[in-house]
């Protein structure tokens, strides 16, 4: 399943890319492929901006606008200028398991 | 998990560890599941408990873990520390279990809770170095959004190795010297987890599905004229039993449903869904509303769906916050609007029964 990613915060400095492949590993949707030693995006429409590939790229090649796409919490963040995740304690996706 | 409550802390010796002086929990567990916990993880399902679903943070045991046992990362909410107990039946291991306020693991990535310095400051409060002669952590690839691998082995020493997506995968993973295959590696939202997130939806609005339902009922019988109770029984009853089973199937369908119904975006697929079940609905009861009556009741219903599946984004995989910023501005104030000529629309049948 895809989600609307017209405005997908998602960039790749290719010329820092050493071609670890952590982006590969991190990433749960496969937006990334490493070929010749660097790393190119894929799949940018699967990208949902967790920022595991920025936050784990050692080279700082990777940048992303993160955060969780949870209504409730945008919404909340309209309302009162901060977004929480449903309000402080009650995480509206506690319920996952992994 | 009676094994992990009973469990001593770091300060006191350890039998096949290294004595500590001071410093983080340490406990003991096993890979079986009680029936409490059987029970805990579908009571969290349907909303029982859910914020209090809490494991001590520290280190646990598993079996009897040598110096050269793996190190598991985990959270601190139940649910993620059961399923990744479980996955390991048989395997002697160390369970890091991180302070995430008993968030998941990858909510808790996300708010930074299961950070690198939650995760840096566990390895050194539970004296990790002391414990094992390996330098190598497994943590859960949901965990990466938080944790910067890189940056952990530099204040450590441990390098963090990302295991599979799911716990289930854990042994395959372990038993494939640490390597995952590119199937671990993805996350995926199928039907039944789907279904497992879904009750919790209509646990968590069902207090206002059934005031939204009366409001509707008791709007139904207006103007009042004559006796109240018996257009309440005449309509009344029929509206608010109708919005309630059609919105508790909407919260399960939509779901469920999601891979088909129309367009990626959540607010147009809830729309659709809505419209499908108030025609549905009224083609099996076939009550003798209005004209207008009907199309209020139909646009109430697709406002409602639309609103309930957008909320539904938080609990997917894959949507992005942009993604959910562009839909929210847009179609929020659709939702509002719909609902405000709906209830217009509604109550103004009571007073123009020709239409």
């Amino acid at each position: 399943m895809k989600y609307l990613s017209k405005d997908v915060s998602l960039r790749l400095d290719v010329d820092r890319c050493t071609g670890c492949k952590m982006c590969t590993v991190v990433c749960p949707h496969g937006v990334f492929a490493v070929e010749n030693q660097k790393a190119r995006i894929l799949d940018r429409d699967a990208c949902m901006e967790c920022g595991a590939c920025a936050l784990n790229c050692p080279v700082a090649a990777i940048a992303v606008n993160s955060g969780v796409g949870c209504a409730e919490a945008i919404i909340n963040g309209l309302l009162t200028g901060q977004e929480t995740c449903c309000g402080g304690d009650t995480c509206c996706c506690a319920p996952k398991a992994s | 998990m009676n094994n992990a409550l009973q469990a001593n802390t770091c300060s006191q010796p350890d039998p096949g560890a290294v004595s500590v002086a001071s410093g983080g929990y340490l406990g003991h567990t096993d890979s079986a599941w009680t029936l409490a916990d059987h029970l805990g993880a579908i009571g969290v399902r349907l909303s029982i408990g859910r914020m209090l679903y809490r494991v001590t943070p520290g280190l646990y045991t598993l079996g009897t873990p040598g110096p050269d046992a793996p190190v598991l990362v985990t959270a601190n909410y139940k649910l993620s520390f059961d399923q990744l107990r479980r996955a390991l039946a048989g395997i002697n291991a160390w369970i890091l279990v991180l302070d995430t306020k008993g968030i998941n693991v990858w909510c808790a990535a996300g708010k930074g809770t299961f950070g690198t310095d939650e995760l840096v400051g566990k390895i050194n409060e539970c004296r990790l170095h002391e414990r094992v002669t390996h330098r190598r952590l497994i943590l859960p690839q949901l965990g990466a959004p938080g944790v910067a691998a890189h940056e952990v082995r530099k204040q450590t020493g441990f390098a963090v190795v990302y295991g599979p997506v799911y716990a289930a995968d854990i042994t395959a993973f372990l038993q494939a010297d640490l390597q995952a295959t590119p199937a671990m590696r993805r996350i995926c939202f199928s039907w039944h987890e789907r279904l497992a997130v879904a009750p919790l939806e209509l646990v968590l609005y069902f207090k206002q599905l059934l005031l939204l339902g009366l409001a509707l009922a008791l709007l139904s019988c207006v103007p009042i004229a004559g006796h109240f109770w018996s257009a309440f029984e005449h309509r009344g009853i029929l509206v608010f039993l109708l919005f309630v089973l059609t919105g508790a199937l909407a919260s399960l369908l939509g779901p469920l449903l999601l891979p088909w119904l129309p367009t990626r975006a959540f607010s147009i697929k809830g729309a659709c869904l809505g419209v499908a079940l108030a025609v549905l609905g009224l083609w099996l009861v076939g009550p003798a509303w209005s004209v207008l009556r009907t199309a209020a009741w139909i646009l109430l219903l697709a406002a409602g769906a639309s609103h309930l599946l957008l909320k539904f984004t938080g609990s997917t995989t894959f949507t992005s916050p942009s993604g959910v910023r562009r839909e929210v501005r847009v179609a929020l104030p659709v939702q509002i609007a719909m609902g405000l000529v709906g209830l217009t629309a509604w109550t103004a049948a009571g007073f123009l029964p020709t239409w």
